[in-house]
């Protein structure tokens, strides 16, 4: 058999020896184009789209963009601002014109407070104003290691880390763990700020109705069929529930004991937003948490910012070292933003001070926004918005006039009204085409410990007063 | 300067082509440059240029000089090499700590949550655990007085390897401050901007409670912005709390869906976010690659948006004037250039530039001497040269009043703290001698001088330096993992403050330094400052310069900006 082949291969290189030159050579092209067809691509991509040169040129003397931006009308309700000269505390002088402040979050009064004022000042006297570069590179002073460490003994977790701008807080700490493929639920009510964290996260997200906590064990229970359908990817997706302790815009105070449930239930961690609730809710001022007396490590992040009720300027992140430590590195707004200025700092701290000896403090804010609440009942044309306890609230029209924009005209009306008569009034802004889920237009008073018996009526009956002249 | 007259012969060359060839703005030169820079990876331009700056319409009238010296081969190998021990020995570790062998310090999930899907992928933090936590100490120094030319740091101690730290209570006095973006001298606790912002706090108190279109536009926002435009020579201008969200809330107003971001690969973290959050497409070009960037706006253009193919609504360039972590400057003229003729708007981060560039302290646009006009969004911020906080925004009236309008930070972000905002003010005004003062002019010299003294001597020494000559932001390259760590403990000992950086801000083997000069710092300072770094340089080994430069001993100490007036 050996033999056989060997016999075989001598033939044909026999045969090779003995074929005519043409054929060699015809063999050896086709073997060429085999080769050739095999590597090379049956067809061209772009072939079809070539331009040459001057048709490139064409294209490009032709193109022309849209205007940088559109352009804003004089009268843009948004576009002219109010002007404070002085001070923004309790006597507030708006346009010219001194009021009474309804308007501004300084809950506490803390804004003006001799205290607060001196630690700032002694501050500024040892720091200067700037930090002059991120935490990271010589901008961590240590005011900065003292408020968090204070802010986490008030608050009673592990770990706190702080923001030099209320917004940022927020909306980098959502990105620092919720990913791509991630899922969110969050109520429709959710602040502007939440909804950019959850951008910024690129997640995949879910609404629930406000505060119906039907609406989200519906999606919940969604989730869990989905998941086992394919627990592989169950078992890397990371869910989040957010919300916040007290809603900026609806004034509702979200059912903190019923999300806790639905966590352990459906093994979904919760982040709170309670840059409204802190220096607020609760005996000593802790917040949602405290107001609920739900234990505050069932909160795996909790985020509030020092701009409402402490009156200074940044927020900060709470919770346990597991969690909040991992923001040191993946918190966009901390790691690449300069830090806090060490005054603000320290009139963060001072503010803390006075809310640590002083928890009557809350009592006073709570029995006033009771008071508020009741004096504004049963204006005709307008309906409060908001828990009874809460600092801010809304007043809605009952009965919108069919157009958003004849809505804010009126409600702008009653608040030049109030503003003519030394109420500081302000209409809740929002940026119309960039929420997801537009909030009716609303007037928002804001109460504060301030503000005497008196001046609360004097507003409620200026308000009623301006709804019967205005919307009759 | 030997190495740029030797290349003169190239750059006239290329001049002439866009003399003859093109149109003037038809970037003949930028070919030029990026062929010049793809050889040699510098940049030079003669100082006696006459021909070339009367060729491509005054594009440089300054010499651009902008240095990235390759890295050493054996030095790049040595990197990789110390990253591969490194790791082998974090799974090494990270093995021991799953069997217990060795103490594990990271925090735990609570018991309750155990059965949760983790919060964290394991991979995510292996780089945390076993290579950030070796030199953490770096990183992070508190400091107890004004970030000023020096400072004083909390001294700390790790007994257990940098996962924890004690403070000792004791105070390391009077360290030299390298690290801080003070390049103006600003960040003071005594003087005028001091004063002021004292008194302003009496008055105002600290917060605001508010935003800027409910109830928080204080009088003094409105000075400032007033202040800012006129500082910037532009129309109007608008001021925000934080530098980051300047970009990061601003950008997405902008710009949205069917428009393009071009991107320099080197932007910022908060230019990155932004341009995300607008929902526009991104594209990136290279870090201050005209001819990349050129590719792109006629790609962009000829093609349409992708699989629609309709045209751009609009396009929108992002740069920086100064890179922060390169050292670079933008390459302007060219940019502008580009812009006016494929019709894109600009789009210009001075986040470190204002104030630290140009003969008077305007930025980037006034260092090369151009219009501030040709910039359609001037941005910056106030926490480096001016020592204080936030950012703004600069430009035509229309694009400022959409802004009032429409910036997410204006309808949803508290304002600027008052206090803050009287520290800009004063310093603005002394920048611009509206004090009756020649101090902010005398400093803005001052760093310039700083900086062409520091960077040369750096060179002189043999190490790599990046960027561009007049730039304050010197970085100094160190390259391999352990030296990190080691620079920034060693400098530390000798009374220094610097910043050491490594991946992920830099490229995995570009490890760096960075000097962050400062008018603040007395040619004393400086001195020490570069005696130590020569010293440490010598233990560490960093000197891998090959492009030596001998020391010029006759060339006088001279101011940077009068050089070229004539």
């Amino acid at each position: 058999m050996a033999s056989g082949q060997q016999w075989v291969l001598v033939e044909m290189v026999q045969a090779f020896y003995e074929a005519p030159a043409y054929h060699l050579i015809l063999e050896g092209i086709l073997i060429l184009w085999i080769i050739r067809l095999l590597f090379s691509k049956t067809y061209k991509l772009q072939e079809r789209s070539d331009l040459t040169d001057k048709e490139k040129e064409e294209l490009i003397e032709e193109w022309q963009p849209e205007p940088l931006v559109p352009p804003v009308s004089k009268d843009h309700p948004s576009l002219n601002y109010n002007i404070v000269s002085g001070p923004p505390s309790h006597k507030i002088t708006v346009n010219g014109k001194e009021c009474i402040n309804f308007a501004s979050f300084n809950f506490l009064g803390l804004l003006d407070n001799e205290r607060v004022k001196n630690k700032a000042l002694a501050s500024l006297t040892k720091y200067g104003v700037g930090t002059c570069g991120p935490r990271g590179f010589y901008g961590t002073f240590d005011v900065h290691l003292e408020l968090e460490d204070r802010l986490a003994k008030f608050m009673r977790t592990e770990e706190a880390i702080i923001y030099s701008y209320g917004f940022a807080t927020i909306a980098s700490a959502i990105p620092a763990y919720s990913k791509r493929g991630d899922i969110v639920f969050v109520d429709e009510a959710a602040c502007f700020s939440i909804q950019k964290g959850l951008q910024a996260s690129r997640s995949f997200l879910k609404y629930f109705k406000h505060n119906d906590m039907e609406d989200l064990e519906r999606l919940l229970k969604e989730q869990e069929i989905e998941d086992q359908k394919n627990p592989r990817k169950a078992r890397v997706t990371r869910r989040f529930i957010v919300v916040e302790g007290l809603y900026m815009n609806t004034g509702d105070v979200c059912p903190l004991p019923d999300l806790v449930r639905l966590k352990y239930k459906y093994k979904v961690r919760i982040f709170l937003e309670e840059s409204l609730s802190f220096g607020v809710l609760g005996e000593h001022g802790r917040g949602v948490t405290e107001h609920f007396g739900v234990n505050i490590d069932d909160i795996d992040l909790i985020s509030a910012n020092m701009e409402n009720a402490v009156a200074s300027i940044g927020g900060f992140c709470c919770g346990r070292s597991f969690v909040i430590d991992h923001q040191r590195l993946s918190g966009q707004g901390y790691c690449f933003s300069a830090s806090l200025p060490p005054m603000l700092a320290a009139a963060a701290m001072e503010a803390l001070n006075i809310m640590e000896e002083d928890p009557d403090i809350f009592v006073v804010l709570r029995n006033k926004c009771k008071h508020m609440h009741k004096a504004l009942q049963g204006i005709s044309g307008l309906k409060v918005v908001g828990e009874s306890f809460s600092p801010a609230f809304h007043l809605q029209l009952e009965k919108s006039s069919g157009s958003r924009e004849a809505d804010v005209k009126l409600l702008r009306a009653i608040v030049d009204y109030c503003m003519d008569r030394k109420i500081a009034l302000t209409q809740a802004r929002y940026l119309d085409k960039e929420e997801r889920f537009l909030p009716p237009p609303t007037v928002r008073v804001v109460v504060t410990v301030e503000q005497t018996e008196d001046e609360l009526e004097l507003a409620a009956s200026l308000i009623k007063e301006a709804a019967q002249t205005i919307l009759k | 300067m030997t190495e740029s007259a030797a290349n003169k012969p190239e750059n006239g060359e290329g001049c002439y082509r866009s003399a003859n060839g093109l149109k003037p703005g038809q970037n003949g030169c930028v070919k030029h440059h990026y062929l010049y820079q793809q050889r040699q990876k510098k940049y030079c331009y003669p100082e006696d240029q006459v021909h070339h700056v009367a060729c491509n319409g005054g594009m440089y009238k300054r010499p651009f000089n902008e240095s990235f010296e390759e890295t050493p081969m054996i030095v790049a190998v040595l990197t990789y090499m110390g990253y591969g021990i490194l790791t082998l020995f974090g799974y090494l570790r990270d093995f021991m700590r799953e069997w217990k062998i060795e103490k594990c310090h990271i925090a735990r999930e609570r018991d309750e949550q155990k059965d949760f899907v983790p919060l964290y992928q394991d991979f995510e933090n292996f780089y945390t655990r076993n290579l950030y936590m070796r030199i953490r100490d770096s990183w992070n120094r508190p400091i107890c007085s004004v970030p000023g030319a020096k400072f004083d740091l909390v001294e700390r101690v790790s007994h257990d390897y940098n996962w924890t730290f004690k403070y000792t209570g004791k105070v390391v006095k009077d360290v030299i401050n390298m690290g801080s973006y003070n390049y103006l001298g600003f960040a003071e606790n005594t003087g005028i901007c001091a004063d002021a912002a004292a008194d302003v706090t009496t008055k105002y108190g600290v917060g605001v409670a508010s935003t800027r279109q409910e109830m928080g536009n204080l009088d003094r926002h409105e000075d400032l912005e007033k202040l800012v435009a006129k500082f910037l020579g532009v129309e109007s201008a608008m001021a925000f709390g934080m530098g980051f969200a300047t970009n990061s809330m601003n950008i997405p107003a902008l710009a949205g869906k069917g428009c393009l971001i071009l991107s320099d690969e080197l932007n910022h973290a908060s230019l990155v976010l932004g341009a995300r959050l607008s929902g526009s497409t991104i594209r990136v070009f290279k870090h201050n690659n005209m001819q990349s960037l050129e590719k792109l706006l006629r790609d962009a253009i000829v093609h349409g948006q992708p699989r629609t193919h309709r045209p751009w609504k609009k396009i929108l360039i992002l740069v920086e004037g100064i890179y922060s972590m390169e050292g670079s400057i933008v390459r302007l003229p060219e940019v502008i250039a580009l812009k006016k003729k494929y019709k894109a708007y600009l789009y210009l981060d001075e986040a470190h530039s204002i104030g630290a560039l140009g003969p008077s302290g305007r930025g980037v646009v006034d260092y090369f001497g151009l219009d501030p006009k040709d910039v359609d969004i001037m941005m910056g911020t106030f926490t480096k040269s001016f020592g204080a906080a936030g950012g703004y925004i600069g430009g035509r009236k229309e694009l400022i009043d959409y802004l009032r309008s429409h910036s997410h930070s204006a309808v949803y972000a508290t304002s600027m703290s008052p206090p803050v905002v009287e520290q800009i003010i004063t310093s603005m005004k002394c920048i611009m001698g509206e004090d009756g003062t020649t101090i902010g002019r005398d400093r803005v010299q001052q760093l310039a001088e700083n900086t062409t003294y520091f960077r040369r001597k750096l060179q002189e020494m043999g190490f790599i330096i990046y960027g561009n000559s007049d730039s304050p932001v010197v970085p100094m390259m160190l390259y391999m993992p352990a030296k990190i760590g080691a620079f920034g403990r060693e400098m530390l000992k000798r009374n220094i403050g610097v910043v050491v950086v490594g991946f992920p801000a830099t490229p995995i083997i570009e490890s760096r330094a960075r000097f962050c000069v400062s008018a603040a710092h007395t040619k004393e300072m400086l001195d020490t400052a570069l005696n130590v770094i020569s010293e440490v340089g010598d233990l560490l080994q960093l000197k891998y310069s090959r492009h030596g430069l001998i020391p010029l001993l006759d060339r006088p100490f001279e101011t940077t900006y009068e050089e070229n007036e004539d």
